[in-house]
């Protein structure tokens, strides 16, 4: 047996059985075909061009050099012998040897087999059965003759390792046996077969969950047309936050239900409701249905608390400007008003007939009618200056006794200068026809001036909020002027006497203030709650206060009670300018900005037990609003149950 | 010297509460885990009375939760689930890591399960408990069984829930439950009567869903696992009620069989039995067949006066109801393919009619569209081919219209191509003073078996709610009575000014005397506006705080007037 060297280079054993002879003979053949031609150079399987450059191209057995032959043939030499010699195609050029070799028939044959991918030999058949080696049947002669290993015996360490460490695993409960399957037929069942009433104690703080509201025609796919939205919802639907629209969606209609497409928001509203199922805060709230009408006060009615002004019977005009100032004489014939156009003007109440006018050349910032009904004076504060007229609108009797108090002084002594500040003069000429008397000239602007009820005394307020000379107190008779204040509380609003004793009333911004006179300290400071006073007026009693102030409310003031307001009224839509206190009959009155008076019953009970009834009886209107201002002052008939108002309209009315 | 001084907030409501950080730490829980478990356990926050005397003084904004909840929660068994499963995804990560997979096989076989009957149990103690918040269940179970089965969740609780849907609705038609239904333009609105419970839920219309972004599944799917779990006991619980097995099967000996030639073209016998549950054309088996349902009389019982009135009035009430149930029986329905055959075979079948549909839509068509004796046709299509003389081609709306007016509706309104009535929601009940749209009064005449033709009632209602609408605002001319006359006295000093100035002019006066006009005073006119302005001046002396609360009423009674009355004007 021979043991040729296959081109793979696995050695084949010559044990082997059946090995294809044929196959060995054609490769013996090839290669002593090969051996026989190579046997001349030794140079081996190199890349010939190694030799370019050399005479020889390799060595012969005997180590001689072997050179090139002479190669005389040029081009045209090779295109020659290619036209001539019919064994041209099939000569090739040996490089190893570089000589031509002419292949015999059988070469050429075997090179075209091999180019048609044949096999080289003709006889080989390649479709022969198998013969299967590695069969079912043992042979007589093992494959291999290797002894068996002796790890072959023994059980490997390793495996045992691999074993014991899952083993521990199991043991101690890591690895845990494969599941079965559960198939899920047993998975439900009757869960509330026992329903004991045990478990049902669910504490008493538990709150389930709201259910969602259920869907309106909005919701509706073809809803009525009056549900769908008209242009202007929509943008404002559009312009919402989603937080403040009324409806989640835009209600859409289709004709047809095919044409209903898919809601897009619908996984998002599930998805908040999980949310809200798990994350919203739940609170129990107790939802009371409150009937409107109990809310309401039950207060006596208005017709059982008669008499009180209803109807506007009287309109005064004249005036230019606005209507700062009214004031009542004391016998209810005369109405006095002092307007911005610098005019003082006297009118007949019950005709409404303008019986005088003063002109005083300033405006008019408060006039005061003295409340002694054996005098006719009227004060008047413009600018800085507190004026006294004597109208003579009544009989000789009071004129005269009024002349004599304004004259009293001057036959006596000198005018005491108080405090140099204030300067009493007397009118002269023509001003003396128009009925003034007397002038008090103060170092500032004054706002109001008020006279005790004696109808000696007069106060004046010259509001600053620097100085502590703010209040002036003149007595008429002496002429004498003095500040009973020595430090500055805070800018004054107004004031007022206390009608029967001898308290004075001094309203400062946010609080009023009682003085005793008499004992010249203070009494008591009512605080009102509001952030600026307006107005003030004290009970014809002397026990009760009502201040109105520019942030709508009107407080009622008992002073037995406390220092805090008994009652705030809000029934006001704009600031109060002024209140008023009817002298006999148990009414009183505010005047706003919003242009409305409104009346209200205010008994006042002698008994210290019963707190006052308060009951708003009428809102009278009757003023147009002019600049933004409204009513400016208000004030009662002495006698009658009558109420004026002034207003920014230059108007004045009377209501009965 | 009393003793030591009181620490603040160690006693009353701030040791009640306890908020959501410190619970999570006291658990030992993770966020995600935490979360979970409030799910599961249907704990959720409290808002204390006094936030800040819980809160410690602070006024920052924090939730809390009663500490008894949190309390209750310590000793819950799945919290211990939670911790295995964390630790499982951990090895498994390992696993993964380490590219043993033979360990991740072996792992994945044994990933940690809970089961949440007990939870299940302890929330709802009764069963009727249970059916109470059984709406949200089915909102989510019928949301979810429509998504497709890929990407948002597992594949197997899209199948759960479908299985469980179907469940529901075949008990539904089996105890012939329905009461009403609404189309609205988020998808259909069911509700049910079961065991006196009133259950609602709604079922989005078929289309692939627009998966939002910013919607965490997460919580979705942990509200569904526990969703799931309520519903299939209820169900199991709801179908030994009636005699019927579960997990249900198809009547085998019953009239409408399914036809057995279209079972080949289903790949696998379970699939296909799912989906002839699902058609809804078949009744179900029961546990005692042909079990003779006994009518639920009413017994009789000797009383007299109201609850006379009120036995009489409940009667009727049951009337009406089994009328109801039976309204579709004896009509033979069927649908063409471009109707949402699910909810009209459900409803159809709720109330004892008999449907079918094209073979090619659906398993479980039981005749043909050639069936000579079908009554009814419901279509939506603007025209169709072939039309058979004696059946109704109708939109499938007077359905649903016929199932909330409890009777069967004139068809002619519903006709092919015909411009539908509005449809209105059942749910909607008004209250006195309520805008009702005309529509409806519409339907209430013909319930109480009015023909359709006389109209002139309706005129009169509205002719009343108008009468209503005037006097109101009569109401409102008052408050401005006063400014009206105001108006007149300026007019009438116009007059006079002007005379006046005339007069000052020393032209000579048209003195005329006219004819002066009688003034009618209406009484009762004035005694309303004196009784108004009484109510006015009582108003002014509410306190601030009444006042509030009045304006408040006040307000939101007027602003409902206010709609009533514009919503018809539209």
């Amino acid at each position: 047996p021979v043991t040729p060297t296959l081109d793979c280079g696995s050695s084949v054993h010559s044990s082997l059985v059946g090995v294809d002879t044929r196959l060995s003979s054609e490769c013996v053949a090839l290669g002593l075909q090969r051996l026989s031609s190579d046997i001349r150079n030794t140079v081996g399987n190199i890349p010939m061009e190694w030799y370019k450059d050399f005479p020889h191209i390799g060595y012969n057995l005997d180590g001689k050099k072997i050179y090139k032959p002479i190669r005389n043939k040029d081009e045209l030499d090779d295109f020659l012998d290619k036209m001539e010699n019919p064994e041209y195609w099939r000569t090739v050029h040996d490089k190893q040897t570089g000589s031509d070799v002419v292949l015999s028939d059988d070469q050429v044959e075997l090179v075209n087999r091999l180019q048609r991918g044949q096999f080289g030999d003709v006889n080989f058949n390649e479709c022969e059965p198998m013969v299967e080696f590695f069969s079912s049947d043992v042979m007589i002669h093992p494959v291999t003759n290797r002894p068996a290993d002796k790890r072959s015996f023994i059980p490997s360490l390793t495996e045992k390792e691999k074993v014991s460490k899952l083993v521990h695993a199991i043991k101690m409960g890591w690895i845990k046996p494969r599941r079965v399957e559960d198939d899920g037929r047993g998975r439900y069942y009757n869960l509330w077969a026992s329903e004991d009433s045990s478990i049902l104690a669910r504490h008493k703080m538990h709150l389930p969950a709201p259910k969602i509201p259920l869907p309106g025609h909005h919701e509706s796919y073809n809803p009525p047309p009056e549900y769908l939205f008209t242009d202007e919802e929509r943008a404002l639907w559009e312009q919402q936050d989603p937080a403040d629209r009324k409806l989640p969606f835009v209600p859409r209609k289709y004709s047809s239900l095919r044409q209903v497409p898919a809601f897009s928001q619908f996984i998002h509203e599930r998805f908040e409701r999980c949310l809200d199922l798990y994350l919203c805060p739940r609170q129990r709230k107790m939802r009371v249905n409150v009937n409107p009408e109990d809310l309401i006060p039950q207060l006596p009615k208005p017709k059982d608390l008669q008499p009180f002004p209803t109807t506007r019977s009287l309109v005064y005009r004249g005036h230019s400007g606005l209507v700062r100032s009214i004031s009542v004489s004391p016998s209810g014939q005369w109405l006095a008003s002092g307007s911005d156009d610098g005019s003082v003007r006297f009118w007949e109440v019950c005709s409404s007939r303008c019986m005088k006018t003063v002109q005083v050349g300033g405006a008019v910032k408060s006039v005061a009618w003295n409340p002694n009904p054996s005098v006719c004076l009227l004060a008047v504060a413009l600018d800085s200056v507190v004026l006294i007229l004597s109208p003579s609108l009544a009989d000789k009797q009071v004129i005269l006794s009024s002349e004599r108090l304004l004259s009293a002084q001057q036959e006596g002594e000198e005018p005491a200068e108080g405090n140099g500040s204030v300067v009493w003069s007397e009118a002269e000429g023509e001003e003396l026809n128009q009925g003034l008397r007397l002038k008090i000239q103060h170092p500032k602007a004054v706002h109001q001036v008020v006279w005790h009820a004696k109808g000696d005394y007069l106060a004046s307020v010259m509001p600053d909020n620097t100085s502590h000379l703010q209040v002036y107190i003149h007595q008429l008779s002496r002429r004498r002027s003095q500040n009973p204040f020595s430090r500055n509380k805070g800018l004054v609003q107004c004031i007022s006497f206390h009608p029967i004793r001898p308290y004075f009333f001094v309203a400062t911004q946010r609080s009023i203030r009682i003085y005793n006179l008499v004992k010249q300290e203070m009494t008591k400071k009512l605080q009102t709650n509001s952030k600026w006073i307006s107005s003030m007026a004290v009970h014809p009693g002397g026990d009760h206060v009502i201040c109105g102030s520019y942030d709508c409310k009107l407080s009622w003031f008992d002073l037995d009670l406390s220092t805090k307001p008994y009652k705030m009224l809000r029934h006001h839509k704009k600031a109060v300018r002024g209140v008023a206190y009817h002298r006999l009959y148990p009414l009183f009155a505010s005047a706003s900005d919003d242009g409305s008076v409104i009346v209200c019953h205010g008994t006042v009970y002698n008994d210290l037990l019963q707190n006052p009834l308060i009951v708003p009886v009428k809102v009278l209107r009757g003023h147009v609003m002019t600049h933004d201002l409204g009513v400016l002052d208000v004030t009662f008939h002495p006698t009658q149950p009558w109420v004026f108002s002034s207003g920014a309209d230059a108007t004045i009315c009377l209501f009965t | 010297m009393g003793g030591l001084q009181k620490k603040k907030f160690e006693r009353g409501s701030a040791t009640n509460y306890i908020t959501r950080n410190r619970a999570r730490k006291k658990l030992q829980l993770s966020l995600p885990d935490f979360r979970r478990l409030c799910i599961l356990k249907g704990i959720y926050p409290h808002e204390p009375k006094h936030k800040k005397k819980v809160n410690k003084g602070s006024t920052a904004p924090r939730t809390f939760y009663l500490l008894k909840d949190i309390r209750f929660l310590l000793h819950e068994p799945i919290v211990g689930k939670f911790r295995e499963y964390k630790i499982f995804v951990r090895k498994l990560k390992k696993a993964y890591g380490k590219t043993e997979w033979s360990a991740v096989e072996r792992l994945r076989e044994n990933k940690p399960t809970y089961k949440l009957d007990h939870i299940i149990k302890e929330r709802y103690p009764t069963f009727i408990d249970a059916l109470r918040d059984i709406d949200d269940a089915l909102c989510m179970c019928f949301l979810f069984s429509t998504f497709a089965r890929t990407g948002k969740c597992h594949v197997q609780t899209i199948q759960l829930c479908r299985r469980l849907t179907v469940e529901w609705m075949n008990y539904v038609i089996a105890s012939r439950s329905l009461r009403k239904v609404f189309l609205s333009i988020k998808g259909i609105y069911y509700q049910a009567e079961v065991m006196g419970q009133l259950i609602t839920w709604v079922v989005p219309y078929q289309f692939s869903h627009d998966h939002p972004v910013d919607v965490d599944y997460r919580v979705m799917a942990t509200f569904t696992e526990l969703y799931t779990t309520l519903l299939g006991f209820v169900s199991f619980r709801l179908y030994s009620s009636l005699n019927l097995v579960y997990p249900p099967k198809l009547d085998s000996n019953g009239e409408s069989e399914p036809k057995e030639e279209s079972e080949d073209d289903y790949a696998m016998n379970s699939e296909s039995y799912l989906e002839k549950l699902s058609a809804l054309s078949a009744s179900l088996a029961r546990v005692v067949s042909s079990a003779d349902e006994e009518e639920a009389q009413l017994d009789q019982f000797p009383s007299e006066g109201e609850d006379m009135e009120k036995m009489e009035a409940r009667e009727k009430e049951l009337k009406q109801q089994e009328a109801q149930k039976k309204l579709f029986e004896g009509l033979k329905f069927y649908l063409n393919r471009e109707v949402p055959r699910e909810s009209l075979a459900f409803v159809i079948r709720c109330f004892g009619g008999q449907v079918s549909w094209d073979k090619s839509v659906c398993i479980g068509s039981t005749y043909d569209v050639t069936d000579e004796t079908i009554t009814h046709q419901i279509i939506d299509r603007p025209s169709v081919g072939k039309q058979y003389i004696n059946r109704y081609y109708i939109q499938p709306q007077w359905l649903y219209d016929c199932v909330n007016a409890k009777i069967l509706l004139p068809v002619e309104d519903y006709f092919l191509g015909v411009t539908l009535p509005p449809h209105l929601s059942p749910f909607v009940e008004e209250k006195e003073g309520d805008y009702v749209p005309p529509e409806k009064l519409k339907m209430m005449a013909l319930q109480r078996g009015e023909k359709p033709g006389n109209e002139q009632e309706e005129d009169e209602e509205e002719e009343e709610e108008e009468g209503e609408q005037e006097e109101e605002e009569e109401q409102e001319e008052d408050d401005n009575g006063d400014e009206e006359d105001d108006e007149e006295e300026v007019a009438e000093e116009k007059n006079l000014k002007k005379m006046e100035e005339q007069r000052s002019q020393g032209k000579s006066l048209h003195v005329k005397v006219t004819p002066g006009k009688l003034k009618v005073e209406n009484k009762a006119r004035l005694e309303q506006e004196e009784k108004a302005e009484e109510k006015r001046l009582a108003i002014m002396m509410m306190k601030k705080k009444e006042k509030y609360l009045y304006d408040k009423i006040m307000f939101g009674k007027k602003r409902k007037v206010r709609e009533v009355r514009t919503l018809p004007l539209r």
